[in-house]
């Protein structure tokens, strides 16, 4: 099992590599877009900016490549926080203009700012909330009881235009969506990293799945 | 619903954990290595390390330790302590820090706080504050407490809140290490003039002390050293109390169906 963690530039890699090893997983620390093809899955980790992140896929020539491996030999693959984000057609975040940053488009919606979701509470919406699993048929949440609390830290949030897309949901005034799916493509808000034993769990069921 | 957080705070001084009153008269409390791998294992919510000496040095933070203290660190993990530049901020984040915390150097140079927040995202800066009373007022003090910036507290919170800090970490000088109870006022003053979390610290002795702040004060999450460090209380213990008095925390992980 060769899982992949995609280092373009952003991002506290560390973690993300030390809960694969955690798991007795041997992560591989993909800096070149073209070694993706020779994993058997493929993590997209993101913090910060989105129109940063979004740059920096596109100047390294991950965003072609990434379309190459995911929707041409079907790799499976995470995307975590603004790695889940970057999931969608575009996000707000980050543009002066007014004009929305393209995403990778692997799932159809956009990413918004909290406040434009009808999230009045406090943002950024930082700390351990619970989640609710929208569809039981995906193997990411096995084991993985309604209620279980994973680590968000974000003031963005992905609106995916089909309801079936959405894995799970967490109640912050608004329901956030807190996981995705689509095919072989899955992706969480929160960090599955930094969310200790539940996290372990979920990164598990990722790499044992069927799709890895 | 969001949990409150309970947040062991570690201040780390050359080659251990130390804790103080006052920010003075340091005791020594252990290694800093262990103490994470212990807090990991009992899943606390959330880790605070602090270097209390960077802020004197010119070649910190110490990117090496962090590192070595990030590997067992499965646990968002905020540092601080000696952060000027931007690109420190980087590195940290690549050594496994999760956040950072800007104190003094938010004071010579706001922009900083900006600088993070646009590069890193506001959910990576944690604008820490350490304030005295003086003369019926809150004051702002720098370099680990010891000189007076002139600033008031509500006013310089917002401004790094409308620079882009995500959250801030609220000390009261006097009651730190004192275990005699949050300065409730200070807190409830600033969660009334922000609207990003805010983060009590200084003075925590007991889990009631704990529950006042969240329920009487309104904060989003409660930081505390002396407490962990020098009593039988633990943070499970806190997050019970918290719990038994109404307030949301997180329950520790338990698989469904067995494994």
């Amino acid at each position: 099992m060769k899982v992949g963690v995609i280092d373009y530039g952003v991002g506290n890699l560390g973690s993300v590599l030390r809960s694969l090893e955690e798991l007795r997983v041997a992560p591989v620390l993909v800096n070149r877009a073209a070694d993706m093809h020779a994993t058997d899955c493929l993590i997209l980790p993101g913090v910060g900016n989105f129109a940063d992140c979004a740059r920096l896929l596109d100047d390294g020539g991950w965003t072609t490549a990434l379309r190459d491996e995911v929707q041409g030999y079907s790799r499976p693959l995470l995307g975590v926080c603004v790695g889940m984000q970057l999931l969608a057609d575009s996000s707000t975040e980050g543009s002066e203009d007014g004009q929305e940053t393209p995403g990778l488009g692997f799932i159809p919606g956009q990413v918004k700012h909290l406040r434009s979701l009808g999230c009045t509470q406090r943002v950024p919406h930082v700390g351990w909330n619970g989640i609710t699993r929208g569809r039981r048929d995906d193997h990411l949440f096995q084991g993985i009881p309604d209620g279980t609390d994973f680590y968000f830290v974000h003031s963005y949030a992905f609106e995916p235009q089909f309801s079936e897309d959405v894995l799970a949901t967490t109640d912050y005034g608004v329901l956030i969506t807190a996981a995705v799916r689509r095919g072989h493509v899955w992706g969480t808000q929160f960090h599955p990293e930094k969310s200790s034993r539940a996290g372990f769990r979920l990164l598990r069921n990722f790499i044992e799945g069927p799709a890895c | 619903m969001l949990k409150v957080r309970v947040i062991p705070t570690l201040l780390w001084k050359q080659f251990g954990l130390v804790k103080g009153v006052g920010f003075d008269s340091w005791r020594r409390v252990g290694p800093v290595l262990p103490t994470i791998k212990v807090y990991n294992q009992r899943e606390v919510d959330e880790l605070v390390l602090v270097d209390i000496l960077a802020h004197l040095g010119d070649d910190v933070p110490d990117f090496v330790s962090i590192d070595e203290f990030g590997q067992d660190c499965f646990v968002p993990l905020t540092v601080g302590g000696g952060i000027t530049r931007i690109q420190q901020v980087q590195r940290l984040l690549r050594a496994g820090a999760d956040k950072v915390a800007i104190n003094t150097a938010a004071y010579a140079r706001p922009e900083l706080v900006t600088e993070i927040a646009s590069q890193h995202g506001a959910q990576c800066v944690v604008a820490s504050i350490d304030v005295r009373m003086q003369d019926g007022g809150w004051t702002c003090f720098s370099h680990a407490g010891k000189q007076a910036t002139g600033r008031e507290v509500v006013a310089w919170a917002r401004e790094l809140q409308d620079r882009g800090a995500g959250e801030i970490l609220i000390t009261s000088i006097e009651r730190d290490g004192s275990m005699q109870g949050y300065d409730l006022p200070l807190i409830e003053a600033l969660v009334r003039a922000l609207n990003i979390p805010v983060i009590a610290s200084g003075g925590a002795g007991n889990y009631q002390h704990m529950v006042e702040a969240v329920t009487q004060a309104g904060a989003s999450a409660i930081a505390a050293a002396s407490i962990f460090h020098f009593t039988e209380q633990t943070p499970a213990g806190a997050k019970a109390a918290l719990a038994a008095a109404g307030v949301p925390v997180r329950q520790a992980f338990v698989a469904e169906g067995g494994c």
